[in-house]
């Protein structure tokens, strides 16, 4: 069957190695939902939820890598801010499951818990629409595309670009972090939202749910990865291409840079906050923590690690990093700065097209050590 | 008895109300304080002795009579108060030695033998029956006005001061004429200055009219926040009206307290502009290793943080060895790390940019990743040497402490050597690049590293130190950095973005726009803060340059070029 699915595949234009990803992705999430779903708990083969909640995350930060790739990889822009994206799309999403808890948080109230803790009596403006579901779900690419659109407008008509641009991405998502860890943000402070107990009506910890969680993010991942791909095969993608390697030749060329930068940056960004707003009811918490530069910093990582430029290989870099530091943090802690660190050294010095260069066996994707520059 | 030479002086001070005696006094105390010593010396050693004597059961001496002790005994912690006070206002001889006894409980009462001062050092066991005298935070403050009143009379310039300090804070009118019979006789400033707070303080508690508006016109030149709450009550309301009644002394409350606020502004205001370039000086030494590496040869360091990290733990390295092996030099350590904080830092950059960076140059985006892996390894090793806690850096006694210009309002003696240590760098630097040849080669390198090499140039070491002294210059903030706050693993990570927008703000390769940009950014935060606070002052800040840098995307001063990807 994967033979035949790899011939169908490449028919459709998709590499072997983007099939065997789809296919083994396609096939855990099945597995895991029978497994967690069917199967009683004393089963031995009984998949827990600490299980089908790893799963969902890294499907989340798949589609983070995959929406890096896109901007990074094609465009060559290097955000440094993707985590402010994915967070804005949690924290609208987590909006809307606060206001599911309804009178059965610790204080019994109609308003969170934290803003009975601060006395608040009503809720702030800004929480108006987040009761209706799909008002939340109309916000949570609005108003991150609409922060995206803003900022990336400015800077790419300002020329700002390279380690520049990168500089103030980390700015704006350290900047977002520091006023979301205060309380009168209206945001839940540093303990931002959690506690969440139903989502549409349904309870958000149900198998169940969980199941229909992580299959509805396998298929937003498959999505993402169909939508950038579309992007980059298309002529606005080569038009990204040329951005990356040559942006000034492009400008005298007579392509306005600018338009192809803010489509490739927006996109980005929506998918993103997409896999911000999947994330926190799986994970069933949303704190400014992921808004910190390093959150986001290590997305870059993981598609370095997966291969630039690749669109499959960013969603291999983020399973294996992530894979390697959710086992190394249990059984190493000490040890998982140290791997990280010295990932991020080894791939930019040995590895400049990742795993995905390695599967391919591409001749330019090791450097045999220390290729003069 | 043991204490057979215990003294009962009566009057042997005639206190301060009796101006004849005063010709003598300094003889008739030297007489007391002889024949005291003498006592306590005869006292020990007969206790010493004599143990085992029948009826001696501590070495102690009794006290008969001429003190005022009786309300020592009782119940009532105001009584207790008072009989300290009367004490001290007793003028008797002993008055100092019995309230320094009270407060170490070595004053005890036996019931059949009265009062007892037991010697002192703890060497004396209390008899079987002994009470001391109740010392509660009250009783304990009374003691301490108490001995500060007796120490007006010491010859020693120094404790006279610190005792009429202290003095200032009094509130038991009792004192009131004694202390103004000190104020009259002393001849030191300072001391009077106190002094005249502390006898108008207890004006203000007179029933006459006139005498409290002497002296509210007296507090009127204190520049205490005591002093003005005090005043300011004076204005406000109670049960039956105006706590104060008179209104002539209430204007000359409104008069003073107008005064003081103008002359506190002025001081606020100086303060305020002090903690701005304080402030500023602390982000232009964070930032100026990286004005180097990134801004002169464009490396993306994003490990920087790091190297100031490594520059404090130098630090905190040579105050361990200095308290090890030259403890009495242990207030100069701080000048020793300057030197090996920059080396240490120094050296560690070559070996990053010889192993790492070299690799990368022309490929910024990957720079900044790598340095980020450095960064990580270099927080987890740092975590694994010394301990994910924070270490302790002391200030040396020289840096500790603060100048008060007036009131509340202080300048620590730190951040002024900050500052000051921030310019001297920033002069160092300018000067290295400017006047030496060794500057020329990195601007030549900078400016165009071609031609650079073709005039002979090893623009490969030129890189590798240039690269080498801007780590050291971040290792010189790192031993500043180490003297204001915490030093743990983290510190590098809360200086990184900072860091980044100093020298974006800056102009990138201007080092004058480095040192105006990290001025300019600490003294807005500053003025930002009483409204803001000091995160959303931050954030504005940031939020601020990243506007800016749309506007000016070349910095505050833009080198003049005609690169198209500048």
């Amino acid at each position: 069957m994967p033979e035949h699915a790899i011939v169908v595949g490449s028919r459709l234009g998709a590499s072997p190695i983007a099939v065997g990803v789809g296919l083994l992705l396609s096939a855990l999430i099945l597995w895991m939902v029978v497994a967690h779903t069917v199967l009683p708990a004393d089963h031995p083969l009984h998949v827990s939820a600490f299980w089908i909640t790893l799963l969902g995350k890294f499907l989340c930060y798949a589609m983070l890598a995959v929406a890096m790739d896109l901007i990074w990889g094609y465009a060559g822009i290097l955000s440094l801010g993707q985590g402010l994206f994915f967070a804005l799309g949690g924290y609208v999403f987590g909006m809307y499951l606060m206001r599911q808890i309804g009178r059965d948080g610790v204080y019994q109230s109609d308003l969170p818990d934290f803003m009975v803790f601060l006395d608040w009596k009503a809720y702030p403006w800004y929480w108006a629409l987040s009761d209706s579901f799909g008002w939340t779900l109309v916000l949570v690419v609005l108003v991150p595309g609409l922060v995206a659109l803003v900022f990336g407008f400015l800077a790419f008509r300002s020329r700002i670009r390279g380690v520049y641009f990168s500089i103030m991405t980390q700015a704006l998502t350290y900047a977002a972090m520091l006023a979301f860890f205060r309380n009168d943000m209206g945001f839940g402070g540093n303990n931002g939202f959690t506690d969440f107990k139903r989502i549409v009506g349904f309870p958000i910890a149900e198998p169940l749910t969980r199941s229909v969680l992580l299959a509805l993010s396998g298929l937003a991942l498959l999505a993402s990865y169909m939508i950038c791909r579309a992007v980059v095969r298309s002529r606005a993608g080569q038009v990204l291409i040329a951005i990356r390697e040559a942006e000034p030749r492009l400008l005298f060329l007579g392509y306005q840079s600018l338009h192809f930068k803010l489509f490739a940056w927006v996109v980005a960004a929506l998918i993103s906050a997409v896999a911000g707003a999947l994330y926190v009811p799986q994970v069933g918490i949303i704190n400014p923590g992921e808004m910190s530069p390093a959150q986001s910093i290590e997305v870059a990582i993981w598609t370095a690690v997966g291969g630039r430029g690749s669109l499959i290989g960013p969603i291999l870099g983020a399973f294996a990093v992530n894979g390697a530091k959710s086992w190394f943090t249990v059984a190493f802690p000490q040890l998982w700065l140290f791997v990280l660190g010295f990932l991020f050294v080894a791939v930019t010095l040995f590895l400049p097209k990742g795993l995905h260069g390695v599967l391919r066996r591409d001749p330019g994707s090791i450097l045999v050590p220390w290729r003069r520059p | 008895m043991p204490g057979a030479s215990a003294q009962i002086l009566r009057n042997a001070w005639a206190g301060p109300g009796a101006p004849t005696v005063d010709r003598f006094r300094p003889l008739l105390i030297a007489a007391v304080l002889a024949l005291a010593a003498a006592s306590l010396f005869f006292g020990a050693r007969s206790a010493a002795a004599g143990t085992g004597a029948p009826g001696s059961t501590a070495a102690g001496f009794a006290i008969e009579e001429g003190l005022p002790l009786s309300g020592l005994r009782s119940d009532d912690p105001d009584e207790r108060i008072e009989a300290v006070e009367s004490i001290a206002l007793s003028g008797h001889a002993l008055a100092g030695r019995v309230l320094r006894a009270i407060e170490d409980e070595r004053l005890v009462w036996l019931e059949e033998r009265g009062w007892m001062l037991l010697a002192e050092g703890g060497a004396a066991v209390p008899p079987p029956g002994a009470q001391t005298v109740g010392v509660n935070n009250r009783v304990r403050a009374a003691l301490e006005n108490a001995q500060a009143f007796l120490a007006l009379g010491d010859s020693d310039v120094q404790r006279r001061r610190e005792a009429a300090s202290t003095l200032e804070g009094i509130e038991a009118v009792r004192y009131l004429e004694a202390l103004t019979a000190a104020w009259q006789r002393e001849s030191d400033s300072v001391v009077r200055q106190a002094l005249l707070l502390a006898v108008a303080k207890l004006r203000l508690q007179s029933p006459e009219a006139s005498l409290r508006l002497e002296a509210v016109r007296a507090l009127a030149l204190a520049e205490s926040s005591a002093v003005r709450r005090q005043l300011q009550d004076l204005l406000g309301l109670d049960s039956t009206g105006f706590r104060e009644p008179d209104p002539q002394v209430r204007e000359a409350a409104r008069v003073a307290l107008a005064a003081m606020d103008a002359r506190l502004r002025k001081f606020e205001w100086i303060a305020a502009a002090f903690s701005g370039l304080s402030l500023g000086s602390v982000l232009l030494l964070a930032a100026l290793g990286l004005a180097i590496t990134y801004g002169l040869m464009g490396v993306i360091n994003m490990a920087h943080g790091e190297f100031l990290m490594i520059g404090a733990y130098s630090t905190y390295l040579v105050q361990q060895l200095f308290r090890r092996f030259a403890g009495d030099w242990i207030d100069w350590y701080v000048l020793a790390a300057v030197p090996l904080a920059f080396l240490a830092s120094a050296l560690l950059g070559i070996v990053l940019e010889r192993t790492v960076l070299r690799w990368l140059y022309g490929r910024p985006l990957e720079t900044l990743l790598s340095t980020w892996g450095v960064s990580l390894l270099l927080i987890q090793s740092c975590r694994l040497l010394f301990g994910a806690q924070n270490v302790e850096v002391e200030n040396p006694s020289w840096l500790s402490g603060s100048m008060a210009l007036a009131g509340d309002i202080v300048i620590p003696y730190n951040r002024m050597a900050i500052l000051a240590f921030a310019l001297v760098v920033l002069l160092g630097v300018y000067t290295v690049l400017q006047q030496t040849r060794a500057g020329l080669f990195v601007r030549a390198v900078t400016q165009n590293r071609a031609m650079a090499s073709c005039t002979g140039i090893p623009t490969d070491r030129v890189d590798t130190l240039t690269f080498g002294f801007g780590c050291g210059i971040a290792g010189l903030g790192g031993v500043a950095l180490s003297q204001l706050g915490n030093v743990g693993p983290d510190l590098g990570q809360q200086y990184i973005v900072d860091s980044f927008m100093v020298v974006v703000l800056g102009g990138v390769g201007q080092l004058a726009g480095t040192a105006i940009a990290a001025l300019g950014l600490g003294s807005v935060s500053k003025i930002l803060e009483p409204f803001t606070g000091a995160v959303l002052a931050k954030i504005m800040v940031l939020l601020f340059i990243i506007a800016f840098i749309q506007r000016r995307p070349q910095g505050l001063f833009a080198l003049k070029g005609r690169s198209a990807d500048a």
